[in-house]
């Protein structure tokens, strides 16, 4: 048992690479992403779970990692926006994001597409149609206060109809 | 602002429960509601006793009952096949609670304990007798339009936020409890308390006690769970209501009915349910009963507007779930 101010070793993976961390008792999956692992795509907005900003796959499903503590995340499995392209080549939903223009600052653009990837992953979601109605409700945890939705939809929309 | 606090993981319900037993420890399983909490300083455990490893998370369909495990993710109860067949006010109710980030976190037994919305209480810049007993209410003065007009105190008036929990009163679902005595089982209904003048206290639950399981009764009925709110998504109920009913030979055979937003607790609508057993499925008596959805209600200054949209709301539900021609 740690002691307060004291640290809690764990083990778990990001983005396909195991690492072992003494992290304090208290720290966040957000901050310790930020500070032990300098991963620096996954953002910080609003630190309460409203904005989706830090949105992240832990064990494949999307989670807040600034509500999440890192000491109970021994084990798991976690994939962050850096680990989303592979051998350099842009994921077909990165892709549909720039050209569809589905940003304009950027700053919730890591939390939306791991959102949105939560949500193609949802209930075999590959393999059918998935309505614009069913996206909005589903992206209803990533806020953006560019308004970028109309595009951020639309970007969704071709990526899920696309062939993975 | 945020106090630091020591971690240990338990490694199953008793270890839990003998961990908890130290003063200042507090349960985490999901930990959507304890870190906002404990990051707006409003809670301030010495130590963390993680129960998210425990065998705790499992839905079981047994003749009578569906035993929801207090760790089940709420994604995990929503998407459930018997929860989606049998229960659809109970799948409705989960999948308008919070967003998909937080439904594949936190967990029934969580959603169940969590604490008010009140601004007022997250505020640490106001009196409040729920963070601070014996400091006072600013709410009752103050911004009130999201607070309850049933249940209150003159001690507070904050609404519970729960959804799952208004859905599971209307189910007529129980809790189990365990301690270090043992496990008791009580109704859901009567393990919210109200305010009183001691609303610091929400839940009988007693120090170091952990909730364990939900239990829904199987039966052959319809019910449903209507959400209002000030946005389309990701919101909690201005007003909410769900209703299990059994049918019989174009009657209302048994009825049970809860709302949330409006109360301190999920409030149990009694005087609807009297007025609707045994009625016949007609508007005029759905309408009838539907106005009787508010009595007691003691609105403040700001949120008068509740009792309508509650009896709306109510009337709205029934229309909706036992007039139209399906099964059962």
């Amino acid at each position: 048992m740690s002691m307060p101010n004291e640290t809690v070793e764990i083990g778990l993976t990001v983005n396909g690479r195991s690492h072992r961390l003494a992290v304090p008792a208290s720290a966040t999956l957000l901050d310790v992403l930020h500070d032990f692992l300098a991963l620096p795509g996954t953002k910080k907005g609003c630190d309460m779970g409203s904005c989706g900003a830090c949105t992240v796959l832990l064990d494949a499903r999307r989670v807040n990692a600034c509500l999440a503590l890192a000491a109970q995340q021994e084990g798991r499995e976690i994939l962050t926006i850096e680990g989303v392209a592979e051998g350099g080549a842009l994921h077909p939903l990165q892709a549909a994001f720039i050209a569809r223009d589905a940003l304009q600052c950027g700053y919730c653009t890591p939390g939306q597409i791991m959102s949105a990837l939560g949500l193609m992953a949802e209930g075999g979601a590959q393999n059918r149609a998935i309505g614009e109605a069913e996206i909005r409700e589903s992206m209803s945890g990533n806020l953006c206060r560019c308004g970028a939705y109309a595009n951020i939809v639309s970007a969704i929309v071709d990526a899920a109809s696309s062939p993975a | 602002m945020t106090s630091p606090f020591a971690y240990a993981r338990a490694t199953d319900e008793q270890d839990a429960v003998r961990l908890a037993a130290q003063p200042g420890a507090t349960f985490v399983a999901g930990g959507t509601d304890f870190l906002p909490l404990w990051k707006a300083g409003l809670a301030a455990p010495s130590r963390v006793i993680d129960i998210g490893r425990l065998d705790l998370d499992r839905i079981e369909v047994r003749d009578d009952v569906l035993v929801i495990g207090a760790l089940a993710r709420l994604a995990d109860a929503a998407g459930h096949p018997s929860i989606r067949r049998e229960l659809p006010g109970l799948a409705q109710a989960l999948l308008a609670s919070a967003s998909p980030q937080v439904r594949n976190m936190a967990t029934v037994g969580g959603n169940l304990m969590q604490r008010t919305r009140c601004l007022y209480f997250r505020g640490a810049d106001f009196a409040c007798n729920k963070r601070v007993p014996g400091s006072g209410c600013s709410a009752i003065e103050g911004e009130n339009r999201q607070h309850a007009i049933l249940g209150t105190s003159s001690a507070c008036v904050a609404t519970h936020p729960s959804d799952l929990a208004v859905a599971l009163v209307a189910l007529g679902a129980s809790v189990r409890l365990r301690g270090a005595s043992g496990e008791r089982r009580l109704a859901l209904e009567d393990f919210f308390l109200l305010p009183g003048d001691t609303p610091e206290r929400e839940t009988v639950l007693a120090a170091g006690e952990l909730l364990v399981a939900v239990e829904v009764p199987r039966a052959p009925r319809r019910s449903a769970y209507l959400k209002l709110r000030d946005r389309a998504s990701f919101e909690f109920a201005v007003v909410s209501a769900c209703v299990a009913a059994e049918l019989r030979d174009g009657r209302i055979a048994t009825i049970r009915l809860a709302a949330g937003g409006v109360a301190t607790r999920p409030w149990r609508l009694n005087a609807c349910e009297a007025a609707l057993a045994g009625a016949r499925l007609d508007d005029a008596a759905l309408r009838a009963a539907s106005a009787l959805a508010a009595e007691g209600a003691r609105p403040l200054g700001g949120n008068g507007f509740k009792v309508e949209l509650l009896q709306r709301t109510v009337h709205r539900l029934l229309a909706d779930v036992l007039v139209t021609p399906t099964s059962p």
